[in-house]
């Protein structure tokens, strides 16, 4: 294995270390990064946009501030990619859409802000469903990005970028959103790990809006570890953003360094380990109960009745707020613009350029949202999903009552095929039908990997959710499994995920951009 | 509840400002119709003894002193990614049409 190769793999907790002893320079580090990039994201199709020779100045910067002593963060100088999402100063930021190709924001949005104070190192934009909305990266209008487990299959959404590019081993640490599971979903198919914080934890100030009630940002990474030093970076009160929590958090690497499951209550929600999960799915996550199990945790039962209409209500409340958000998108002050031939007013302009700009699942989901909140319409559906909101915050109550915190699968199968479920709504819809219910609750949830499915050798995740504020409690279980998975193993999941290299060739012979 | 119409598809369409063609309109139709109908049920639970829930964290209303922030774009940002502007302002096509 060469010198760029074992760089690769470290975990960002590791390569910060190797960083901060001097072993290693910022610079070989993010050079090592951009060439595995430049390798294999041909094929995987992680990134809509690298900035080597920008993240090369920051790399070199942070080795003369850490050469002359300064005291830097303590992942000053790893590498990270962004999901296309948030905006970037002097970076484009598409949000996975037609309408802003090329522009280029003239702000930062606070995570990003925060990662660059911490030293940390951009890398470039990752790939992502249009406006963060799907399950699968397919909705992106730059093409799909690829499961590096099984290129023919999808790497979740709607951040199946930022997911694919810490498991094709392209960066350590990748930001990402969560909506229904944006996070979530794809860390439990490619086997990494991913956490949707309390909502306001993490400023949205700068995250390019889907549903503002449901968007959390938190971190992608392929160790639990790894999450939490991001999370202890990215989170915390910011006055640009009214819904941000103003309490101060306590340290999330701490849970994970501290973890001990014994005597921790852990209920499993009755409603989300039923038939309609994949066999694999339900014997890996069944398997990782026992093993918390055996090491002191006690495992019950819990119900939560109203969880069942938790995906109704969300396909009512996200599409209504979406509908909202997606107004600015005018043709006016940034994107594109499209004038109908021979001119027209600015209605028409506006309309053009929203009919060229815009994908068929945002279309769907702007009419789908005008409707649910037009005259005559609005108390039926907005009102009545406002409700089952308060069931299903009331279920979480119940249940937090009784346990520390819940576990489910992370979503019912493993990676589907790319195109399996592109041209059924409804059936990408209910993916996301375990991490729906914490963004409707504004509760936290983390998926870390729990093993291969027999059937299909492909990655399954298991899901914790907590009560709002107790993000610390994800950590300390989720610290905990990972530890005694990885003695079970003798090494990271991610070690069995094939070769890409031998995969290039064919992937770019399909036509992936 | 009613089923949507191509019509109705249609004006939603122009409210919401995308020019659908005919054809996105009869496929939307098809598909807005299958997915109402699967979320319809949250009427049958939404009964009137539960309160609505806008906002999963309670929060109060955010206020601060009226004076200028931090983030404050100059002229030149804001009109950065215009797709169309004079140096100080956004430059659109007539409000009106002919016919107003």
């Amino acid at each position: 294995m060469s010198h760029g190769d074992e760089l690769i793999r470290l975990s960002a907790a590791d390569l910060a270390g190797r960083l901060a002893a001097g072993d290693v320079s910022s610079v070989e580090a993010t050079q090592a990064h951009l060439d595995r990039i430049g390798a294999v994201d041909g094929a995987v199709h992680a990134f809509l946009h690298v900035a080597g020779e920008r993240a090369l100045d920051t790399a070199a910067d942070i080795d003369r501030r850490r050469a002359a002593g300064e005291s830097l963060g303590e992942l000053a100088g790893v590498p990270i990619a962004i999901k296309d999402v948030l905006v970037t100063e002097g970076m484009p930021s598409t949000s996975g859409s037609r309408i802003l190709e090329g522009w280029i924001p003239p702000y930062d949005a606070t995570p990003v802000r925060k990662v660059r104070e911490a030293g940390l190192v951009p890398l470039g934009k990752t790939n992502m469903d249009e406006f963060a909305m799907g399950s699968s990266t397919e909705h992106s209008a730059y093409g799909p990005t690829h499961n590096p487990w099984d290129l023919e299959r999808i790497p979740g959404g709607s951040g199946g970028g930022s997911a694919a590019a810490v498991a094709a081993f392209e960066a350590p640490l990748a930001l990402g959103s969560d909506t229904g599971g944006s996070i979530r979903q794809p860390a439990h198919v490619t086997g990494t790990v991913g956490v949707k914080p309390t909502y306001g934890a993490v400023s949205r100030y700068g995250s390019i809006a889907l549903a503002s009630s449901l968007d959390q940002i938190g971190p992608v990474t392929r160790t639990v570890l790894d999450a939490a030093l991001l999370q202890d970076v990215i989170a915390g009160h910011d006055p640009h953003d009214s819904t941000s929590i103003a309490d101060p958090w306590p340290s999330m690497a701490d849970a994970v360094r501290r973890a001990d499951v014994a005597g921790l209550r852990i209920g499993v929600v009755k409603e989300l380990d039923s038939e309609g999960f994949q066999a694999g799915v339900r014997q890996r996550f069944h398997e990782a109960l026992d093993l918390l199990e055996r090491h002191g945790a006690e495992i019950v039962e819990v119900s939560t009745p109203n969880f069942e209409h938790a995906i109704a209500a969300y396909y009512l409340i996200l599409p209504a707020e979406a509908s909202s958000n997606l107004a600015k998108f005018d043709s006016v002050r940034f994107g594109l613009r499209v004038t109908p031939e021979g001119g027209g007013t600015v209605e028409q302009v506006m309309s053009a350029t929203r009919e060229a700009g815009f994908g068929p699942e945002v279309k769907r989901r702007i009419i789908l949202g005008t409707y649910a909140l037009s005259a005559g319409y609005y108390d039926a559906y907005y009102g009545s999903a406002q409700k089952v909101r308060t069931l299903v915050q009331r279920d979480f109550e119940s249940a937090f009552a009784n346990v520390d915190v819940l576990a489910t699968p992370t979503a019912p199968t493993t990676a589907f095929k790319l195109g399996e479920k592109l041209d059924d709504p409804l059936a990408m819809y209910l993916n996301d039908v375990a991490t729906i219910p914490a963004n409707l609750a504004g509760v936290p949830g983390i998926s870390l990997p729990v093993g291969l499915a027999p059937e299909d050798g492909l990655p399954v995740g298991i899901q914790f959710l907590a009560p709002a504020r107790q993000d610390a409690r994800l950590y300390n279980v989720g610290g905990a499994l990972e530890q005694l998975l990885l003695a079970e193993w003798g090494g990271p999941l991610l070690d069995r995920a094939p070769a890409l290299t031998t995969h290039e060739l064919l992937a770019t012979e399909e036509g992936a951009v | 509840m009613s089923e949507i119409s191509a019509e109705q598809v249609a004006h939603l369409a122009n409210l919401a400002r995308i020019a659908l063609t005919e054809e996105e309109i009869a496929h939307l139709t098809t598909e807005l119709g299958q997915i109402m109908q699967a979320v319809e049920q949250v009427s049958r639970v939404a009964t009137p003894d539960v309160p609505p829930t806008s906002h999963p964290i309670p929060l109060q209303n955010v206020f601060r002193d009226d004076v200028v922030g931090d983030n404050v774009l100059t002229v030149e940002q804001a009109l950065s990614g215009a797709p169309e502007h004079d140096g100080g302002r956004f430059v659109v096509s007539a409000i009106l049409g002919e016919e107003q």
